[in-house]
């Protein structure tokens, strides 16, 4: 399903701004980011929507295993359906909106990483914004400025293979971003799930 | 930590009425102050001529948009450890004068840009950071606003402030992390500032009253959220009282 809206999203670029291969070639990288940006933003309104509304996020919380813990597990669920996916389809993709050959690895590769990070900053996004008014628009406001630095790495790694040059420190720096996500996210996403369960 | 004393609203209320007149004459001369030899004392720079006059609008106002979201963190750091009752009122009316100081920031830095660079924007890492520290300031008041029970918002923006103060650092080495069109640290920098005296003191002058102005801003916001809480807790307190006329009243009616 997220899957589907990133080849359709992706596809209404073309009709946007023509068909041109040159101009294409050009944003394909950025179109194929910002794209699979937008489509994990649509599922992180549900993570913990539907257990709030049940009382299961109670029980969840009551059990044994720390909060920290299950948020991990949620975001590599979230990331399984959502950023997985998108990573092995975006080669498609980026034949439709041609890529140059030098920049499919990279694309492959930093989405791979990528993706995990945005699963991450999202569940703390969607986990402040629970029970909020209006929290779909106010999830989008709250993740995207921290978004913005797997982003400008991911892009700027194609870039870089496609210019000829070494790509590996765009991948090793979206490697740290994920690193660093890994142990924070879950603990400010437990913080927030409990207070939002007080 | 003999903070715990200041967190009776009363005696708050009590101090802040006490310094808030000083504070504001404080920033009313030194802003006056500031902005004379700015604008008269300091010479104009040998490339930019007088348009460099600007600078002691834009580099204030962006040390403010960065230290009050540092303050907008650290009081939500003290709100989650100890619950101090005074920070997250300190919090929820200080964001939106961040807010304000990063847009005059953003501006008056377009503003410079478009003469100097010959255009209003440049995707470079500095003016990136800033603007996206802009929307963090809109993020938190939007989270604080968005839930109906006030404690919720509170709560949750302390979170998210603390989340984002990860790009505070990045705001301030991005001009060395990479290559910017935004120039280097001519001021807070290792082997000290590298501004000509005559043009760094009109500038301290400035910020000194910025800051100031800051605080007397503040100060006025809490003072206005602690009165408008206690009318708050006096309508239901009066509400309350009425309860049992009321029940009696609805009960000759229906008899």
């Amino acid at each position: 399903m997220v899957v589907g809206f990133f080849v359709l999203t992706v596809i209404l670029f073309p009709f946007g701004v023509g068909p041109e291969p040159e101009i294409l070639s050009r944003i394909a990288a950025g179109i194929l980011w910002v794209t699979a940006l937008l489509a994990a933003l649509l599922s992180l309104e549900r993570l913990f929507q539907a257990d709030w509304e049940d009382g299961s996020l109670e029980a969840l919380a009551l059990m044994p295993l720390p909060l920290e813990a299950q948020v991990l597990a949620k975001c590599l669920a979230h990331w399984l359906v959502t950023g997985l996916p998108l990573a092995l389809v975006a080669p498609l993709l980026g034949l439709l909106l041609q890529l140059d050959t030098a920049g499919y690895p990279v694309l492959v590769a930093g989405l791979l990483l990528g993706t995990p990070t945005l699963s991450l900053i999202g569940a703390v996004g969607a986990s402040l914004s629970l029970g909020a008014r209006r929290g779909g628009v106010l999830l989008s406001l709250l993740v995207l400025p921290l978004y913005i630095p797997v982003l400008i790495f991911g892009v700027a790694g194609i870039e870089a293979a496609i210019a000829g040059l070494a790509a590996r420190p765009y991948l090793l720096l979206l490697g740290a971003l994920l690193a660093a996500a890994l142990p924070l996210a879950p603990v400010a996403a437990a913080a927030a799930l409990r207070q939002a369960l007080e | 930590m003999a903070l715990h004393r200041f967190a009776n609203p009363a005696r708050f209320m009590r101090l802040s009425a006490a310094i808030l007149p000083w504070f504001a004459a404080a920033a009313a001369v030194l802003l006056a102050l500031g902005v004379y030899l700015a604008l008269f004392v300091a010479p104009p720079d040998y490339q930019q001529g007088d348009d460099v006059r600007i600078m002691f609008v834009h580099v204030p106002a962006a040390w403010l948009a960065s230290f009050i979201y540092l303050l907008l963190a650290l009081a939500s750091a003290v709100a989650i450890i100890w619950r101090h009752p005074l920070a997250d009122i300190a919090a929820q009316s200080a964001a939106p004068l961040g807010a304000a100081f990063t847009a005059l920031c953003l501006v008056t830095g377009s503003l410079w840009g478009v003469k100097m660079w010959g255009t209003w924007w440049v995707w470079d890492a500095r003016l990136t950071s800033v603007l996206v520290l802009f929307f963090l300031y809109l993020g938190y008041i939007a989270l604080v606003n968005a839930f109906d029970e006030p404690t919720r918002g509170a709560r949750a923006g302390a979170i998210l402030a603390l989340v984002g103060v990860v790009n505070l650092p990045i705001i301030k080495f991005s001009v060395d992390w990479w290559n910017t069109l935004h120039q280097k640290a001519s001021v807070f920098r290792l082997g000290g500032p590298t501004i000509d005296p005559s043009m760094l003191w009109p500038l301290a002058v400035m910020a000194v009253g910025f800051t100031f102005f800051f605080a007397t801003l503040l100060l006025l916001r809490m003072r206005t959220a602690l009165i408008a809480a206690k009318i708050r807790a006096l309508r239901l307190a009066e509400i309350e009282r009425l309860r049992p006329a009321r029940a009696a009243a609805r009960q000759q009616v229906l008899t």
